[in-house]
């Protein structure tokens, strides 16, 4: 025992181990009524940890040379001791991570966890979700597969649409007039170094934020402000081991569920991988009908509902910008659903609707039909920030409680 | 100037892309049976027979298809192994399953280069390649004399015919919700015979096709034994889990 300490206590007296393992776990005081909504932090930071050790595994394998990439990945599902596993994790992760974080990202949307004092935080996270984006859009393109190959040629021609500077631009993103060895090259270098340590370093970031001001709970009441007289919040408790232990529950059913898509239905009926991209790339054939991964299909949606190329550019990314803007749009004071106004509830029910819509369209072929419904739910995109914005202002909420509940 | 035209057909194409596709016959479902190894076995013999000197399964090995389908290397050797390395020799049981046809030749002959299959049931489908090998037709406008109903147009020439005998495609002329009248195949009928009745060939295609299956993901059955064991280990550990989280929680109220 006095071994340990003396080991704990060297350490200490030039790392500040216990300091930190008090302030982020052991001390870290987080509000006793988190609910189902928030098991997805923690899980979200576990797949990013199965995204980074299978990716390693798969870099030892994998080529990254448009002659080569699309054996190369047949090769580790085949000739590779569990390299199928290996892949299948990677490709399930890249899916599973969006899963967990739009229902994270939801979870901030019903507590109002962007509210001040939590800006930065929900900023933070914003960034982890453009730098997601990034890193799923190249990764895609490693495997070389046909929707690879004209998702991306789809997506970066996108680019084209901006005025003067568009088409220099695409030339430049792609390294050549199409997509090709260049492209696949230093997306593989983006993929494998540059966006994951910026993916990591604002984790960090995201994290301390977080355990600056503290975590918000379902009532979006502050726990600081009722503490006993050792400064210890009367709402909290310690992250470890209360917390620890319980999102170890979380992580084993989320492995559960993890597992069975691995194991069972590793192409999700073609929505995880992508039947057309069983096929390699070729660029004199297109497939009969390109469509982004799922992740991506409320934002292409939107592109798609807008009847100018440069204004569809446009609405896609203010679809992203509008939500950094979150905390701006959003002038109430309380913080919780459960104590906001019917005319929240109505504003946040349609958004999830209009979310949820623009992506089961954005997966399909466009129709006459389709894409006025897509126009629709786009409005009911944008229309729940411009709403918020209107109806925060002097919004009817219930009293909220001082305490926590239940 | 090459290159922008195929940019621009990238861009264009995806727009017009769902013009396409539509009605197939045949349009019959098919069920694969993964522990049925000698179906599979069987597949082998008609895909290393029929298949596998146009088309390659350039991803798989002999004797990984022998050690999965239980067929020893002496057996790989003498009944499955037609194609031969660059030596001109008999390929190697260790070796890829390659064919010497290269790409320019392939594309001369059949006006597109024989696709690899190692992953087409994966692409394509089991349902589809099922009523693909099922739906040739007599069509004397196509070079090789036969058209595919599920395939129109398709360059490959029927292979199969010694086995299944040709046919002769009966159409309707139906018209669309846009009042446009299209010809659709409704039936078949049988113009020569092959060497097997109909119901045998749809068998030999089903085992080909299984074969097809199991070539495109060999290690399926792996994973779904694998799967079955961490799933029961998953809810073992949760059990755990969750008692050690009733244990902590007991003094927060």
């Amino acid at each position: 025992m006095s071994k340990q300490n003396n080991l704990l206590g060297w350490i200490d007296a030039r790392f500040p181990l216990t300091k930190m393992w008090e302030e982020h776990l052991s001390k870290y005081y987080a509000p006793k009524n988190f609910n189902f909504w928030y098991f997805f932090g923690s899980l979200a930071l576990l797949v990013l940890v199965i995204q980074i050790v299978t990716g390693i595994f798969l870099t030892m394998q994998y080529k990254p040379d448009a002659a080569l990439a699309f054996s190369s990945v047949e090769y580790i599902m085949r000739d590779v001791d569990w390299g199928w596993l290996i892949r299948y994790l990677h490709s399930t992760g890249a899916s599973a991570f969006f899963v967990v974080v739009y229902l994270h990202m939801f979870r901030g949307l019903m507590y109002g966890s962007y509210q001040k004092p939590r800006e930065l935080i929900w900023l933070f996270g914003m960034f982890i979700f453009l730098a997601l984006m990034a890193e799923a859009f190249m990764g895609y393109l490693l495997p070389w597969g046909q929707m690879s190959y004209w998702g991306a040629q789809v997506i970066i021609s996108l680019f084209g649409a901006i005025p003067v500077i568009g088409d220099d631009l695409t030339l430049w993103i792609r390294g050549d007039f199409v997509i090709a060895d260049a492209t696949l090259n230093r997306f593989f270098a983006l993929h494998v170094i540059a966006v994951p340590l910026i993916l990591i370093m604002l984790v960090v970031m995201h994290i301390l934020a977080l355990h600056e001001v503290g975590s918000n709970n379902p009532d979006g009441v502050e726990i600081k402000k009722n503490k006993d007289e050792n400064g210890i919040p009367l709402d909290g408790i310690p992250f470890h081991p209360y917390y620890s232990v319980k999102d170890i529950v979380g992580v084993v059913v989320f492995l559960m569920i993890f597992s069975a898509v691995v194991f069972f239905m590793p192409e999700m009926n073609g929505y995880f991988l992508e039947y057309a991209n069983f096929e390699p790339a070729n660029p004199f054939k297109t497939p009969e009908h390109i469509a982004p991964v799922w992740y991506f299909t409320p934002f292409y949606a939107i592109l798609r509902a807008v009847p100018d190329k440069l204004m569809g550019v446009i609405g896609m990314f203010a679809a992203i910008i509008v939500l950094f803007l979150l905390p701006w749009f959003d002038r109430g004071k309380v913080h919780s659903i459960r104590y906001r106004s019917t005319a929240f509830k109505g504003l946040l029910v349609m958004f999830v609707i209009s979310f949820i819509g623009l992506g089961y369209l954005g997966a399909l072929p466009a129709t006459e039909g389709r894409t006025w419904f897509a126009r629709l739910f786009t409005l009911g995109y944008f229309g729940y920030f411009i709403g918020l914005w209107f109806i925060s202002k002097n919004e009817k909420t219930k009293p909220v409680p001082e305490r926590v509940t239940s | 100037m090459k290159k922008s035209m195929i940019l621009f057909a990238g861009l264009l194409l995806p727009v017009m892309g769902w013009a396409a596709g539509g009605a197939i016959y045949p349009d019959d479902d098919i069920s694969i049976d993964w522990s049925d190894k000698a179906a599979m076995q069987r597949g082998a013999q008609l895909f290393t027979n029929y298949c596998l000197s146009c088309h390659s399964a350039q991803y798989s090995r002999y004797n990984r298809v022998g050690k999965d389908l239980g067929i020893s290397d002496d057996l790989m050797k003498e009944n499955l192994i037609f194609t031969t390395n660059e030596l001109g020799e008999q390929s190697k049981v260790g070796s890829l399953m390659t064919v010497t046809m290269n790409q320019e030749y392939g594309e001369k002959s059949f006006g597109t280069a024989p696709p690899d299959l190692s992953l087409v049931a994966r692409s394509r489908g089991t349902h589809w390649l099922y009523n693909y090998l099922r739906g040739f037709y007599l069509d004397d406008a196509r070079p090789f004399g036969v058209n595919n109903g599920v395939f129109p147009n398709v360059g490959m020439p029927h292979v199969l015919a010694e086995l299944e005998g040709l046919k002769k495609a009966v159409k309707e002329e139906v018209e669309d919700s846009h009042g446009n009248k299209h010809e659709v195949i409704t039936g078949f009928e049988q113009v020569s015979e092959g060497s097997m009745t109909p119901e045998q060939y749809d068998q030999a295609v089903k085992d080909l096709v299984a074969f097809l299956d199991y070539l495109a993901e060999p290690y399926k059955q792996t994973r779904k034994n694998v799967g079955t064991g961490v799933l029961i280990f998953l809810l073992v550990l949760l059990i755990l889990a969750y008692l050690l989280k009733k244990e902590y929680w007991k003094d927060v109220h």
